[in-house]
C-alpha cells in the first residue's frame, strides 16, 4: 500500500514538476485568533510528499493567488495542517475557506528543524506570534519521542492574550513533558501570566548551554535578540536554528525572489543555523 | 575556437550556403531564429529566409547608446549583441504554467501538455551567448520543465566573433571571442576579404553534421583555417571593455558597505533594463488571473527584475527599499553570489547592460571603482 502510494507521488511529481499544485480539500477549520486560522487539508488525488517539521508549502486560493505557508502539523494519514494569518488578499481567502472548499498545494519546500542537535540534552523552543505555527510540528515530534531529550522547554510570546495560538493545546503539551512558559507584551485585567518580551525568559531557560539546542521562530528582530542572548549564555551558534522569511514565489529555487546573499531561502532555508544567519542578518537591505 | 570540435570536419560555405543551411533547418521542421534589422536595431526574430540576415549592417555601441551603421562590406555577422538575447525564446517573457476551471466541488487543472514545445534553430549565437545559455541551463533546466524540453530540441549555430563591440569584454570573462564551450551543433567563422565572402564551418555534433551534409560546401584549406583562427585571436585583443574577473566573488562579498553604491545609486533609475537585456538574468514572478465569470483561472510566469521595489516585498515592506540596495543586489548576485548558488559567474561579458542602461552605467567601471575603494580601505594609509 505504502509502496504503491509512493510510486503515485513520484509519478505525479515527475510528470508536472514543482510548479504544479496538488488539489486538497479543507476537512477542518479551526479559528485560532481573530485573524489566524488552522486548516486541515486532505488530498483529492496524489498527496504531496510528507513535509518535515520546518518545511513550507505554497497554498493556492482559486482565482486569487498563492502564498507560502508553514506546515503547522500532521493529521492522520496524508492530511496536512497549516496555520494562516490573514494579512493580504490571498491569506484572507485561505482563512475564509470552509470545510469542503478546494485549495491547491505545492511543496513541501525548504529545510527542516534538525531536532538531533538537542538529542540527549535540552531542547529549547522559542516562538514569537505566528512563529509558533512552524515550530509546532517540531515540538510534537520531540514530545512523541520525549525520552530522547533531557528537558523540552517551550517559550511562547505574543502581543496580547488574544494573539496566542494553540492555547487549547498548551496543557496537553505540559502533560506530555514540556515545560511551557507563555508571555504577552500587553495584558488585559484577566491575564494572570507573564508580561514582557519572550527574550527575557531565555536566560532562565538555559541551564546547560553546552548541551542545549534551540529552535527560534518569530519576527526577525525577536529571533536576533533571542539568538544573541543564547550565544551570550554559551549556546553554540551552530546549535541555534532560526527560520528566516523572504519573498517566496516558486519554492523551487527558480524565481530568484528569496535570495539572501548567497542563499536561495526556499531551498537553502527557511531553517538555517544562527552561525550561518548572523553574518547575513547583519547586512542591511541584503 | 579553443573548444575542440566534437567532430573533426571543417568545410567552407559562401553566403548562398547560408540559404542552404536555412532551407535544411526549415526542412527539418525547425523555426529558425536569427539576427535581422528591425526598428533601427538588430533584433532576434524568426527568419523567413537567410536573406533577412543583416548583411552589410554593423552597430555602434556606447554606454546608454546603440546605433546601426552601414558597413563597407557585406558581412552578415559584423555586429555585436543587440537589445535581445536568446533567453527570449528559451525562457520566454511570459508563459502560462497551467489553467484551472471551476467545478461543482472546486476546480480542475490543465497543464496544456499537448502544446508541442517549439523546435528552434538559433542561427548566429555568439560565444558569450552560448555560455549564457549554459548558465541559464544550470538554473532552469530541471527535468520536465518547458525550458528543458525546448532546450533538448534546440539546434545551435554559433558564430565566432571577429569584430567585438565597444562594450564587449568576453575575453575578460573567458567566454569568447571564439567558442569556448561545447553545446553548439555548427560553428561559423565569417571571413570577408580578397578571398571573397565565406564562412568556415566547424561541426560540434552529429545533428550538425547531418545538416551540413545538406549544404553546398567545399573543403576548407589550411590558409583559410589559419585566417579564421587569426581573425578570432585578433578580436580577443580588440575588446572595447575589460574586467578583471578573478577575485570578483570576494570583491562583491567585501563591498557591502562600499561608498560606491551611493554613487551608482545616484545614477541608477531602477528601471530594470539591464535585467531584461542580460542573457542570464532568470528571475520570474507568478501572476494568477481569472476571467470575468471566475470560471476560468490561469497561472502565468513572467520575467521579473530585482530592481522592482515589489521584488523583495514581505508583509510590512520591501527588504530592499533603496535603489542602492537593489543595484547592489543585482551586481553582487551577477558577479558574486551566483558562484555560491550555481558554481559559476552570472556575467558572460556581452556588454548589453552597459548599452541598454538609459544612464550608461558601466559595470566594468563600477567594478574598477569597488576594487579601488577596497584597496584604499585596506591600504597602508588607512586610519581607524
Amino acid at each position: 500500500m505504502t509502496a504503491t502510494r509512493e510510486r503515485a507521488v513520484t509519478a505525479a511529481t515527475s510528470t508536472h514538476g514543482p510548479m504544479w499544485p496538488a488539489r486538497y480539500v479543507v476537512v477542518a477549520r479551526q479559528a485560532e485568533t481573530k485573524d489566524t486560522v488552522t486548516l486541515t487539508l486532505r488530498p483529492v488525488e496524489s498527496p504531496i510528499e510528507p513535509p518535515r517539521p520546518g518545511q513550507f508549502t505554497m497554498l493556492y486560493a482559486y482565482g486569487v493567488g498563492e502564498v507560502p505557508i508553514s506546515v503547522s502539523g500532521f493529521a492522520r494519514g496524508q492530511e496536512l495542517v497549516q496555520t494562516i494569518r490573514a494579512i493580504g488578499a490571498v491569506t484572507r481567502a485561505l482563512c475564509a475557506a470552509a470545510p469542503g472548499d478546494m485549495i491547491g498545494v505545492r511543496g513541501p519546500f525548504g529545510t527542516q528543524w534538525r531536532l538531533s542537535l538537542a538529542e540527549d540534552g535540552d531542547l529549547l523552543v522559542v516562538a514569537g506570534g505566528i512563529g509558533l505555527a512552524p515550530l509546532r510540528p517540531a515540538l510534537l515530534a520531540a514530545l512523541a519521542e520525549r525520552t530522547r531529550y533531557r528537558r523540552v522547554v517551550l517559550l511562547v510570546g505574543a502581543r496580547s492574550p488574544d494573539d496566542l495560538l494553540f492555547t487549547h493545546e498548551l496543557e496537553t503539551w505540559r502533560r506530555r513533558g514540556a515545560s511551557v512558559r507563555v508571555t504577552v507584551d500587553r495584558a488585559g485585567v484577566d491575564w494572570k501570566g507573564d508580561v514582557g518580551l519572550v527574550t527575557r525568559f531565555i536566560d532562565g531557560a538555559v541551564t546547560d548551554p553546552a548541551r542545549t539546542g534551540a529552535l527560534v521562530c518569530g519576527p526577525e528582530i525577536m529571533m536576533r535578540i533571542c539568538a544573541h542572548t543564547l550565544v551570550s549564555r554559551g549556546v553554540a551558534a551552530e546549535s541555534i536554528l532560526v527560520s528566516l522569511e523572504r519573498n517566496m514565489r516558486c519554492g523551487a529555487a527558480l524565481c530568484g525572489h528569496c535570495q539572501l546573499g548567497p542563499r536561495l531561502l526556499c531551498r537553502d532555508g527557511p531553517v538555517v543555523s544562527y552561525a550561518d544567519a548572523a553574518p547575513l542578518a547583519a547586512k542591511k537591505e541584503l | 575556437m579553443d573548444a575542440s570540435t566534437a567532430i573533426p570536419v571543417s568545410r567552407l560555405i559562401d553566403p548562398g550556403g547560408l540559404g542552404d543551411l536555412y532551407d535544411a533547418l526549415a526542412g527539418e521542421g525547425y523555426r529558425v531564429i536569427g539576427p535581422a534589422v528591425q526598428d533601427g536595431a538588430i533584433v532576434l526574430s524568426e527568419l523567413a529566409s537567410a536573406e533577412e540576415l543583416p548583411f552589410g549592417w554593423g552597430v555602434r555601441l556606447e554606454p546608454g547608446g546603440y546605433r546601426l551603421r552601414r558597413r563597407d562590406d557585406t558581412a552578415a555577422f559584423g555586429h555585436s549583441a543587440g537589445p535581445q538575447s536568446w533567453k527570449r525564446f528559451l525562457h520566454p517573457p511570459r508563459e502560462r504554467l497551467w489553467s484551472a476551471t471551476r467545478t461543482a466541488d472546486g476546480f480542475e487543472l490543465s497543464d496544456h501538455a499537448d502544446d508541442e514545445p517549439q523546435r528552434y534553430a538559433f542561427l548566429g549565437v555568439r560565444p558569450c551567448d552560448l555560455r549564457a545559455i549554459a548558465v541559464q541551463d544550470r538554473v532552469l533546466a530541471y527535468p520536465g520543465s518547458r525550458y528543458a524540453e525546448r532546450r533538448a530540441q534546440l539546434f545551435i549555430i554559433a558564430v565566432n566573433c571577429t569584430e567585438p563591440g565597444e562594450t564587449c569584454f568576453c575575453a575578460s570573462m573567458d567566454t569568447g571571442p571564439g567558442v569556448r564551450d561545447p553545446g553548439y551543433d555548427l560553428a561559423l567563422t565569417e571571413l570577408v576579404d580578397d578571398g571573397g565572402h565565406r564562412f568556415l564551418v566547424e561541426v560540434g555534433s552529429q545533428q550538425g553534421l547531418d545538416i551540413l551534409w545538406q549544404v553546398r560546401s567545399k573543403r576548407s584549406d589550411d590558409d583559410t583555417m589559419q585566417q579564421a583562427r587569426s581573425a578570432v585571436e585578433a578580436a580577443a585583443g580588440r575588446m572595447g571593455r575589460q574586467m578583471q574577473a578573478d577575485g570578483l566573488r570576494d570583491l562583491m562579498a567585501d563591498s557591502h558597505q562600499a561608498a560606491r553604491w551611493d554613487d551608482v545609486a545616484a545614477r541608477c533609475l531602477s528601471c530594470g533594463n539591464c535585467t531584461m537585456a542580460c542573457p542570464t538574468c532568470f528571475c520570474t514572478t507568478m501572476e494568477d488571473t481569472t476571467d470575468l465569470t471566475g470560471d476560468h483561472a490561469e497561472r502565468w510566469e513572467h520575467w521579473d527584475s530585482c530592481f522592482d521595489l515589489d521584488f523583495s516585498y514581505l508583509a510590512g515592506g520591501s527588504v530592499r527599499s533603496s535603489p542602492k540596495s537593489r543595484y547592489r543586489q543585482w551586481l553582487t548576485h551577477k558577479l558574486g553570489t551566483w558562484h555560491d548558488q550555481f558554481g559559476e559567474s552570472g556575467c558572460v561579458g556581452c556588454g548589453r547592460c552597459i548599452v541598454w542602461c538609459p544612464t550608461g552605467i558601466d559595470l566594468t567601471e563600477e567594478v574598477k571603482a569597488l576594487r579601488t575603494e577596497r584597496a584604499q580601505r585596506s591600504g597602508p594609509g588607512e586610519r581607524s
